[in-house]
């Protein structure tokens, strides 16, 4: 559709389109002006109109639940879209043809940046399992790619970010990045092919044409508020659910409960938390805060992480979805090892951070 | 004219349906539409993230929703 010229739109000399820019402009000031009025805007209501007392247990807890949530609202929205902006030049199809052909380890190193960069929606798995692995890329690649990509999820890290620092969001990121890479170091010893379905390699896989369109301003952002709306509408009830959940525990659980029954001197906390995880079919939005709460009645960071990550990577949904092209004994040998990686990751950081 | 929507079945790929037929409805068009749901299908369209919408076995769209109205871009020239 290259030949649809907009000719109602000013253009400055470069081609910029002047509304998109103004747009853009007023939408950022409009969220600095909402995010710094956040707290004072919560304090004036609840305190000031309401008489509420923000320093009583009850006060304090609505008053943390709705400042909270709307902050993590602006800030998911307005990072979301940033990242969706730059991630319109980044296609799979071209990701697939750059995978193809490189040695191990750069394609293992590939594949967890494009996990990263990637968001992951469980419908489909299957399809890309599919067109990887039927195009020729080694599986120890897409299983990484298969890893990383729900691992380290984006909005989980802002999240992280948020609640527990930008520090715990890059160990977080890191930590990640280092399990789906050791999981397909270790598995590409291996000859794991016969444990894919037959189906995965009879499908004859299309290719499609890669134009080499480079996606200009106004597609950039159509496709980043699509992506910003997508998230918000499929996260928001996580964010309140965590938050809520996150709330009770600040007010209602004592100060040291965790510190005393999953501290760092039980050995058995962090595989327990991971396993705790599984069932939990939560999104990364909705376990951060609790996780934050956890973190603040006394659990070591390592044990919380290794919480967090377990329930963001592992999940039986997903497990069914992706029985359809793996064998039972490769699906088990993929959950084992990120398991397996997610405890290391928890004992690792509770020894660093103790 | 053949209209494919390939996907799962997950709410993107009902969105890009209802979508494509407004589309449709818009241009005053009538066409078949067909929910490809097969895996092995979709992929073997080559399409990497769904949904995917194929019209006359050309991949048209991939991993996106578009607007009606870009759909209907897209329906018009064919």
């Amino acid at each position: 559709m290259s030949t649809s010229e907009r000719t109602d739109t000013p253009q400055t000399r470069d081609g910029l389109p002047l509304r998109t820019l103004g747009l853009l402009a007023g939408g950022a000031l409009l969220w600095i002006a909402l995010y710094r009025g956040n707290r004072p805007f919560w304090d004036w209501l609840l305190g000031g109109l309401l008489r509420l007392d923000l320093e009583a247990r009850l006060g304090s807890a609505v008053h943390f639940f709705l400042y909270d949530t709307v902050k993590i609202y602006l800030l998911l929205t307005g990072l979301m879209f940033v990242v969706g902006m730059l991630r319109a030049s980044l296609d799979l199809d071209r990701a697939r043809a750059w995978l193809e052909g490189r040695g191990l380890l750069a394609g293992l190193v590939l594949a967890v940046v494009l996990g990263v960069v990637t968001p992951f929606c469980s419908c489909s798995s299957i399809p890309l399992f599919i067109g990887f692995v039927a195009a020729g890329v080694p599986l120890s690649i897409t299983l990484t790619f298969l890893i990383a990509s729900p691992l380290v999820s984006e909005i989980a890290a802002i999240m992280i970010g948020d609640q527990f620092g930008w520090d715990v969001a890059a160990v977080y990121v890191l930590a990640g990045s280092v399990v789906a890479l050791g999981v397909g170091l270790v598995l590409s010893r291996f000859r794991l092919d016969h444990w894919v379905e037959d189906m995965v390699f009879a499908t004859k896989v299309a290719r499609l044409r890669a134009d080499g369109h480079v996606p200009t301003l106004d597609e950039r952002v159509e496709a980043a508020v699509d992506e910003a709306k997508d998230i918000f509408s499929r996260i928001w009830k996580w964010v309140l659910l965590g938050v809520g959940i996150g709330a009770a525990i600040h007010g209602w659980v004592p100060a040291d409960f965790f510190a005393e029954h999953a501290g760092a001197d039980n050995p058995f906390a962090v595989p327990l938390v991971t396993l705790a995880g599984i069932p939990l079919y939560a999104n990364g939005a909705g376990v951060v805060p609790v996780g934050e709460a956890l973190f603040a009645k006394g659990m070591p960071l390592g044990t919380v992480m290794a919480f967090m990550m377990g329930t963001i990577a592992l999940s039986i949904p997903e497990a069914i979805m992706l029985r359809r092209v793996l064998r039972p004994q490769l699906l088990a040998i993929f959950f084992g090892s990120v398991t397996l990686g997610i405890i290391v990751i928890g004992y690792t950081l509770n020894l660093i951070y103790a | 004219m053949k209209i494919k929507v390939l996907g799962p079945g997950c709410k993107n790929c009902e969105t890009l349906e209802q979508r494509t037929r407004q589309a449709l409805d818009d241009l005053g068009l009538d066409a078949e539409i067909e929910k490809v749901t097969d895996y092995t299908e979709i992929a073997g369209y080559g399409v990497l993230k769904t949904p995917g919408l194929v019209i006359d076995e050309q991949v048209v769209v991939s991993g996106k929703v578009p607007s009606a109205r870009a759909i209907a871009d897209l329906l018009r020239p064919a």
